[in-house]
């Protein structure tokens, strides 16, 4: 089950750029949560401070609180912690290329000790039936490398890879946005399926795909969070009018 | 400049043109033919000399006919293992830290550019330093002190190469393993350097063809050894300076044994530098990208 | 306020916030994974051990430097502090013969001149000879030649870079220098015999010409293979800018490219001098190792390089060895400073990982 996420005073630099102002919200567990803005706007240095991977670049800077259930992620956990804790799926599908299909949906739990046979065969499969890819590849799990895929089955292993650490959160960066309408709608469908089970934040361009998958939606523009509400009211009725000009198409 | 000039001038730039592509030419011509004359004397001079005995017997006596250089091969041997065994995981460890930990800081640049300094540093001033700093204290030479000698050199080479076939991985890759949750030093090795490791592979290749060739280096250290010898802590004999050791000597037989030599020598380098072009050209990182 | 926004269907109705788990407790149904990673703990200690391990591994590489230097120049402290700097320009004059006496190991004198001489002029003999070649091959192989032969051809230059020292010292041993004995030298004594460099008293075939020769030949892979690649490195719009005038194919390559990357072959050029000046087992092989200055190219010779191989091993006195690891140091020194000016030259023109040369 997913839990909820709550955001206090975040506000994010790299080097002197203030790239997050005074972000606040609570995204609900156990929903997708879509998050909207034109390029540029800070919505993925955002979801990146949600799993702190901001911090791969040595000149980024946060301050702020960031609640992921119970867990203050800065103060109780270390990076590595939260990272299992709160998978994330990256807007070029990014399959280790030198490992099998198998090895690649395993990858989070190999790497960190696990090895029990029996648990990994069971674990590959699920995650693969819930990425929607079983069916595709159970017949050469181990013989194609993950590389030698398409592009859209690249981003349903990826999808896969993060789903087999059982994370309660799935972070998602603009997934589809690399892909065919066709495979872009089968992560769509994915997505409905998935927030079930798991908290989802997508961040995405296109504003008819957040109507399509997401209860919530918020957006952002130049650093701040300007409104969060359900989707249906921004995308009918929303309460401030940058929010209303950039889904009429005013600008982004 | 009227017709008649410009006419002249413009046969002169013609002229000039053609001169310059028959000197390429030339040059390119005069290049090739003596790599290719080397070639044609070592397989010449050298086949001629080579037996089963050359790869089975020890050198005899002076003067004496017959005899191989199996001890120099052999040894050879004994020395490439001991300068691999400290020239790559240091040179590896090197590169690891220069793409991974410390890129674009201003102490990778010195390492790097100190790196280079001890690449250009004339090998048999590096022979002469371990010799002062192990054979003279140890009062005797040593294949141990013949193979800090060599992986030493190896070391610039192996870190140079590490570090560029580590920069190739591209970033996305590691920050998937990253956001699995995956320790960074284990994301550095079983994912990153896993990833590169062809490159890797043929840099410490192109390092170990390299020195497997040197001979300065062993005059003050490992010495040579006319007899068979595994023991690191004693002198040893390596193909290379048995070579030279025949070469200078007055006998003709032995002469002959230089030549078998250079000739196993040189198609064993040979081979090594054909394997890694043959591994480079292919792409080193495929499906990396 | 009324949006006029285009129809977008939506396909489920109202949010529903769902009962959250009190703070602090973790829902029971964790599966045994997610138990397993939460146990698994940070890895910190692993982390820092082994960014401790991968710096070790790049700072051993200035201490391996600073160790070499402090060997030097501690077993080079007695032939210093007995003859100081002069070490490096002294002439003894024999009392007896009249003629100057550089190294006398026996009486315990020693000056290192005539191996500074001879790495100079065997040096420069070999600039002279490779430079004009290593620039043709370069200009031919990424202006002119068809592409076809450029692989193969560069792949030859690559393995000329790769033979050992001491294979070329054999071929020059054994071929180059009968070779210049029987057909070259002769004609240069009576051609050019007068000018003083080339006299007949020599017939052996060793001496500077001979090294001069074979270290031409060793040093030209490595010039040609930084040239093609500062040539490469000019860009494609230089090229053509030139030929837009009308030049003809050699202007453009003496105007667009070479008057480019004019730095990076200077320092192409250095790098090869750097090479030179260390390279020891072929020059050893046909130089005639005699501790001698004179003016005839044509005579046996030493250079810095070739007397510490050849007499090391003979030495006689601490001195000796001392005085040969002096000139060690030297030589040391020298290498740094002109690589290091090599590398500078060339990094300003490619502006990156200066080229990997081998």
């Amino acid at each position: 089950m997913g839990v909820g996420i709550e955001v206090s005073n975040l506000n994010a630099w790299y080097a002197t750029n203030h790239s997050l102002q005074d972000i606040n919200l609570n995204i609900p567990g156990n929903h997708a949560t879509a998050l909207i803005g034109p390029s540029g706007c800070g919505k993925s240095t955002f979801v990146r401070c949600l799993n702190r991977m901001h911090e791969t670049n040595p000149i980024a800077r946060v301050t702020g609180t960031v609640r992921i259930g119970d867990l203050d992620i800065y103060e109780d956990c270390t990076p590595v912690e939260i990272r299992r804790r709160v998978g994330m799926v990256f807007q070029r599908p990014n399959p280790f290329p030198t490992m099998s299909i198998y090895d690649n949906v395993c990858a989070g739990l190999k790497l960190n000790g696990y090895t029990h046979r029996q648990a990994l065969d069971e674990i590959v499969e699920k995650s693969l039936k819930n990425s929607a890819l079983w069916d595709e590849v159970k017949d050469e799990l181990k013989k194609k490398s993950g590389a030698s895929l398409s592009g859209g089955q690249q981003q349903r292993l990826c999808i896969a890879r993060a789903l087999a650490v059982d994370p309660e959160v799935l972070l998602m960066d603009e997934p589809a946005s690399a892909l065919d309408p066709v495979s872009t709608a089968k992560i769509e469908d994915l997505i409905f399926q998935l927030k079930s089970q798991y908290t989802i934040v997508i961040v995405t361009h296109n504003m008819q795909q957040a109507a399509r998958v997401a209860e919530n939606t918020g957006f952002f523009l130049n650093g701040r969070m300007v409104e969060f509400d359900s989707t249906h009211k921004i995308f009918t009725n929303p309460s401030d009018k940058r929010t209303e000009d950039y889904i009429t198409g005013r600008f982004g | 400049m009227n017709q008649g000039e410009h006419k002249l001038r413009s046969k002169f730039r013609t002229v000039a043109d053609g001169a310059a592509t028959g000197l390429a030419v030339l040059s390119t011509v005069l290049v090739v033919t003596p790599l290719v004359a080397i070639f044609v004397y070592l397989i010449y001079r050298g086949a001629s000399s080579l037996s089963f005995s050359f790869f089975t017997q020890i050198p005899k006596p002076e003067g004496e006919p017959g005899g191989g250089m199996a001890n120099a091969i052999v040894g050879s041997g004994v020395l490439l293992a001991i300068s691999s065994a400290i020239g790559i995981p240091i040179g590896i460890g090197g590169g690891i830290y220069l793409a991974e930990y410390g890129r674009g800081t201003r102490l990778a640049n010195t390492v790097r550019f100190t790196a280079d300094v001890l690449n250009g540093i004339p090998s048999i001033v590096m022979g002469l330093a371990i010799y002062s700093l192990i054979v003279f204290r140890q009062h005797h030479f040593s294949a141990f002190s013949g193979g800090v000698a060599l992986g030493i050199m190896m070391i610039p080479t192996v870190t140079r190469t590490t570090e560029e076939m580590l920069l190739m991985v591209p970033q996305a890759v590691r920050e998937a393993a990253l956001a699995l949750g995956v320790p960074n030093w284990r994301s550095v090795i079983s994912i990153t350097v896993k990833t590169a490791s062809p490159g890797i592979i043929t840099g410490c290749m192109l390092a170990f063809a390299r020195v497997a060739g040197e001979t300065a280096p062993l005059i003050f250290t490992a010495f040579g050894n006319s007899n068979w010898s595994l023991n690191p802590n004693q002198a040893i004999s390596a193909l290379p300076l048995q070579i030279y050791i025949y070469a200078i000597s007055p006998y003709d037989d032995l002469h002959r044994l230089a030549w078998a030599g250079a000739l196993v020598l040189i198609v064993l380098i040979v081979a090594a530098v054909s394997l890694v072009r043959y591994v480079t050209s292919r792409g080193v990182l495929k499906g990396a990208s | 306020m009324n949006a006029n926004v285009p129809e977008i269907r939506i396909s489920h109705a109202q949010i529903q916030h769902e009962q959250e788990p009190p703070q602090g407790q973790r829902p029971a149904k964790d599966s045994a994974i997610r138990q397993y990673l939460l146990a698994r703990g940070n890895s910190a200690i692993a982390d820092r051990g082994f960014s401790w391990l991968m710096l070790l591994c790049a700072l051993s590489i200035f201490g391996i430097v600073v160790l070499i230097a402090a060997e030097l120049v501690q077993r080079s402290h007695l032939a210093w502090s007995s003859f100081g700097f002069e070490f490096f320009f002294s002439r003894f004059i024999n009392p007896v013969t009249g003629r100057p006496n550089y190294w006398d190991p026996v009486n315990g004198h020693f000056s290192a001149l005539p191996f500074v001489y001879g790495t100079l002029v065997s040096s420069f003999l070999a600039l002279l000879l490779a430079v004009p070649l290593a620039i043709g091959v370069a200009v031919f192989l990424t202006e002119m030649c068809p592409r076809v032969l450029r692989g193969p051809l560069a792949f030859l230059t690559e393995l000329l870079a790769a033979i050992p020292s001491v294979i070329y010292g054999l071929w020059a041993m054994f071929i180059l220098v009968p070779l210049l004995r029987e057909h070259v030298n002769p004609p240069l004594i009576r051609g050019l015999g007068w000018t003083g460099f080339f006299a007949s008293d020599n017939p052996t075939g060793l001496g500077f010409v001979a090294a001069g020769v074979i270290l031409a030949i060793m040093i030209l892979p490595i010039i040609s293979s930084l040239t093609r690649e500062v040539m490469t490195a000019v860009p494609q719009s230089q090229r053509e800018a030139v030929l837009a005038l009308g030049a003809t194919r050699w202007e453009m390559i003496r105007m667009g490219v070479l008057r480019n990357a004019r730095i990076g072959i200077v320092g192409a050029i250095i790098l090869g001098l750097g090479r030179a000046l260390g390279e020891t087992m072929a020059v050893t092989m046909v130089i005639g190792n005699a501790p001698e200055i004179r003016r005839s190219l044509l005579s046996n010779g030493s250079t810095m390089a070739s007397v510490i191989a050849n007499e090391f091993a003979e030495a006689s006195s601490d001195l000796h060895l001392s005085a040969l690891i002096e000139i060690a140091l030297a030589l040391f020194i020298v290498t740094i400073i002109v690589n290091a000016l090599a590398q500078l030259l060339v990094w300003a023109v490619t502006r990156g990982a200066p080229a990997r040369v081998n």
